[in-house]
């Protein structure tokens, strides 16, 4: 069961309309390494951990990149909702908005639609984990991109909140690693 | 949204950004105390918060963990996305 809470993580402000930053910022909603890439992720594998540590970890950054989500899609939502059509069409936005308007939808910032082809679910917990680790410092990565792509200084805390997010998640999917490897060996001597 | 009510918001994401937090914290340290402390503490100061927010604002939750006065309050804007900050 989830519960919405009508309020965002952490609050999302920008300092005017900027369509072109909206699309590049579009590629944390549904790029290969965004939010919802996360949250899929990690809410799908969490069914194989062996552990209380892990399950527990995998459910509550899951359901916190559900958060991310929303943020995301709010930082998109005000660089757009104010912009004219001259403002879309001088700022490469034109053909997005040609087939979906203003909406919101999870595509990364070329306008490749989300797919579940962008993660992976094996069920072998450590390289479940792996992949884990690996996500969170490419989504970091994709965070500094995107910082270095706007002057905004309003956008940039909402992003350098999102940013610092992927460091403390991989730092506990490392402990959480730990976690299943020291149970996998007690495991072998029983 | 004024700025009262802005900055009771404000306070309560800072509260349960702090429960947040400790709870990732804590599914990985289980045995630190003094962590749960603190997570019992912010989990606390979370609720009396909540509690007065939705007391002036309205629920900020749905599905039956928060009441609403009539007519239901639920569907009042300002949803997240909406609040200018």
């Amino acid at each position: 069961m989830w519960i919405y809470e009508k309020k965002l993580e952490y609050p999302v402000r920008v300092s005017g309309c900027d369509p072109r930053m909206a699309q590049y910022v579009m590629t944390q909603l549904g790029g290969p390494d965004g939010e919802l890439s996360a949250a899929i992720r990690y809410l799908n594998q969490r069914y194989k951990m062996p552990t209380g540590k892990s399950k527990a970890l995998l459910t509550d950054i899951g359901t916190e990149e559900m958060a991310h989500v929303e943020m995301i899609q709010t930082m998109i939502y005000k660089l757009t909702k104010d912009a004219s059509i001259e403002e879309i069409k001088e700022n490469d936005m034109g053909a997005y908005y040609a087939i979906r308007d203003k909406a919101i939808y999870p595509a990364d910032s070329t306008g490749n639609p989300w797919t579940a082809a962008y993660i992976q679910s094996i069920g072998d917990v450590k390289a479940d984990l792996y992949e884990d680790l690996a996500a969170e410092q490419k989504a970091r990565a994709v965070y500094e991109n995107l910082l270095k792509l706007t002057d905004d200084p309003l956008l940039k805390d909402s992003l350098n909140f999102l940013r610092e997010r992927e460091l403390v998640h991989f730092k506990r999917f490392g402990e959480a690693l730990r976690d299943v490897e020291e149970y996998s060996q007690c495991k072998k001597h029983y | 949204m004024n700025k009262e009510r802005l900055k009771m918001l404000l306070k309560l994401q800072e509260v349960e950004f702090a429960c947040i937090e400790l709870n990732l914290y804590l599914d990985t340290h289980p045995q630190d105390q003094m962590a749960l402390m603190k997570y019992n503490t912010c989990a606390y100061q979370l609720d009396v918060l909540k509690k007065q927010y939705e007391c002036m604002y309205g629920p900020i939750l749905n599905f039956g963990f928060s009441q609403s006065q009539y007519p239901f309050q639920w569907i009042e804007d300002p949803w997240p996305w909406e609040i200018e900050y």
